[in-house]
């Protein structure tokens, strides 16, 4: 029998596996990936939980989540085509200008 | 039947997600995260939301990383360099432990409030869970939405300014 606390634990898992990967790449699409996992991972927590309640809300929040992380994707993808225009590397480690 | 839907798709789930997260090319990763996000629409159809299941194709699969795909064609990057990264994987990988330990202790040991809400299943067969959906945000939830059409326009005028040459 598949209860609510089988969905929270998969996305736990998936969470972490995320943080695990943002914290360790250095490719900023790939961290970038991870995120998404991270996001998704949360999704799925929302929708589970909407559904082990019976409301709405968490499906809509949902909705909202994937609308910001569409625009987040575009503004980010973006950014970093202007960071490998500036300086020809795309490693999170290059992009230390603010630094003192 | 369902038991082992769930177990298959989450062995597939999380495998993909590891494989995002190790793989040195970046268009494998993305190829994996494809994988990923097809599992969680398996599971929103497991769970009687297939508007959001046919949404997360849509807007995830179908967008989101075709756009990571066209930049990562487009920058030309080719495969990670294969070095040593010890320090980086202790210290994310006690950070994620530490993270799947505090959250595997809160599962399981409070009842959520307010369950027995008025979305059963039965109403979702009878009504439609598009209409549900589209009543729950057009009503209750408008001035979000209208909010999030003007960040979805920022956030197109951003993304050309941002890429242009010569602002």
């Amino acid at each position: 029998m598949i209860t609510v606390n089988n969905y929270l634990l998969l996305s736990a898992i998936l969470f972490t596996i995320g943080t695990f990967g943002v914290l360790m790449r250095k490719n900023a699409i790939v961290i970038f990936m991870c995120i998404e996992v991270m996001l998704n991972a949360v999704n799925l927590s929302f929708i589970a939980l909407s559904r082990h309640v019976g409301n709405m809300d968490g499906q809509i929040f949902v909705f909202f989540v994937m609308t910001v992380a569409a625009a987040e994707a575009a503004v980010g993808l973006a950014l970093m085509i202007a960071f490998f225009r500036n300086s020809e590397s795309i490693e999170v480690d290059d992009f230390n200008m603010l630094k003192w | 039947m369902q038991a082992s839907l769930f177990y298959i798709t989450a062995i597939v789930a999380i495998v993909s997600a590891l494989f995002v997260i190790k793989c040195r090319n970046p268009v494998n990763s993305a190829l994996n995260l494809v994988t990923v996000f097809i599992c969680l629409a398996v599971y929103y159809v497991m769970l009687e939301s297939p508007f959001m299941a046919a949404i997360q194709i849509l807007v995830y699969a179908g967008a989101i990383v075709v756009l990571i795909i066209f930049v990562l064609m487009l920058l030309n990057l080719g495969m990670a360099v294969k070095k040593r990264y010890t320090h980086a994987l202790a210290g994310s990988g006690s950070v994620a432990a530490l993270l799947l330990l505090v959250a595997y202790s809160f599962l399981g040991k409070g009842q959520a409030t307010g369950t027995g809400g008025e979305i059963t299943s039965k109403v979702i067969s009878e009504v439609g869970h598009t209409e549900l959906i589209g009543r729950t945000l057009f009503i209750d939830f408008l001035l979000p939405f209208e909010i999030a059409a003007i960040l979805l326009l920022i956030a197109i005028v951003g993304a050309v300014v941002l890429s242009k040459r010569n602002v």
